[in-house]
């Protein structure tokens, strides 16, 4: 058995399905931005094999690059959490409808 | 056959630690998957020969960003917790089918296609230098667009997470101030003490309403 580059893909889609799940079904925001985090690094896995099968690094930089654009969804992430957290003391996305009408 | 031992540990530990994200109901055990999640990542960087991207996922990911993940669970405490709501069955569903869906029109189309062996790369494949030369390089742009991106991500954490001091009095120490014994008050305070000590001369009306009486 080689295990080739379409091995990592599939791994990489597997997580990114999970992820998606995750999104689409759980409550807390907190949970979601961890859910979004799979699916993130879903997108590195893949970045970073096609990169190896390419025989060149432009794809690390871009996996990189997805790094610091999930740190900086993070950090704005977690403090709109805490924002919510601290004004409505409830924290369930279905029901942050301020800016629904 | 040892690279294939451990991509398979690698993708079992990775697939359970990312179900036991999205199905643990406790936001730690979650968070705390998610490390093991990104390890398990690493390693496959690290089987792809991305030696530096595989030092930075555990640095910045599995280091500072779940840290922050941590911390903030447990400032929420149990606000942090699932709605115990029941969510409608269609919905989970209708979430399952997409995902599986996705993860599946992926799977199949990259197990049809005949992808030949990647060219054999040096040691230096994935060092420092070689990712240091494209990023100061051709992708420069991006990194400078990257490192404001950051600056506004840091500026805006703070905007967001800061404490608003409430609205306050006219003697209310503000939020930022430090509340210092108040010097003038306290003279004045001595002052009227010192009148309560003495006689006081009293001058005008209230005399002579004294000698009347």
């Amino acid at each position: 058995m080689h295990i080739g580059v379409e091995w990592f893909i599939s791994v990489s889609a597997i997580l990114f399905g999970i992820g998606l799940y995750g999104v689409f079904t759980r409550r807390s925001p907190l949970i979601l931005l961890l859910s979004v985090e799979i699916m993130l690094n879903a997108c590195n896995l893949a970045l970073i094999s096609f990169s190896r099968y390419l025989g060149e690094q432009s794809g690390q930089v871009f996996a990189l690059v997805v790094m610091a654009v999930a740190a900086s969804e993070v950090v704005v992430g977690l403090g709109l959490v805490v924002a919510i957290a601290r004004r409505k003391g409830d924290l369930d996305v279905d029901r942050l409808t301020g800016l629904r009408h | 056959m040892t690279y294939d031992i451990v991509f398979v540990v690698a993708s079992v530990v990775a697939i359970v630690a990312a179900l036991m994200v999205v199905l643990s109901g406790n936001p730690f055990i979650s968070s705390l998957a998610l490390i093991g999640n990104l390890i398990a990542l690493a390693t496959f960087y690290l089987l792809l020969q991305s030696d530096f991207l595989a030092a930075a996922q555990v640095i910045v990911y599995a280091g500072a960003v779940m840290i922050m993940f941590l911390f903030v669970t447990a400032y929420l405490g149990g606000r942090a917790d699932e709605p115990t709501r029941q969510r409608p069955i269609w919905q989970t569903l209708a979430a399952l089918v997409a995902a599986a869906g996705i993860a599946a029109e992926i799977v199949f189309g990259v197990a049809r296609e005949n992808f030949l062996h990647g060219p054999v790369v040096s040691d230096g494949f994935g060092a420092p230098q070689a990712i240091a030369v494209r990023f100061l390089g051709r992708y420069l742009l991006a990194f400078e667009g990257t490192s404001l991106l950051l600056l506004i991500a840091a500026v805006g954490g703070v905007v967001l997470a800061t404490r608003r001091p409430a609205p306050r009095g006219p003697h209310e120490p503000g939020a930022f101030e430090v509340e210092r014994p108040r010097r003038v008050r306290s003279l004045q305070s001595s002052v009227m003490q010192a009148e309560t000590e003495f006689e006081v001369v009293r001058t005008g009306g209230g005399d002579d309403e004294k000698d009347e009486g």
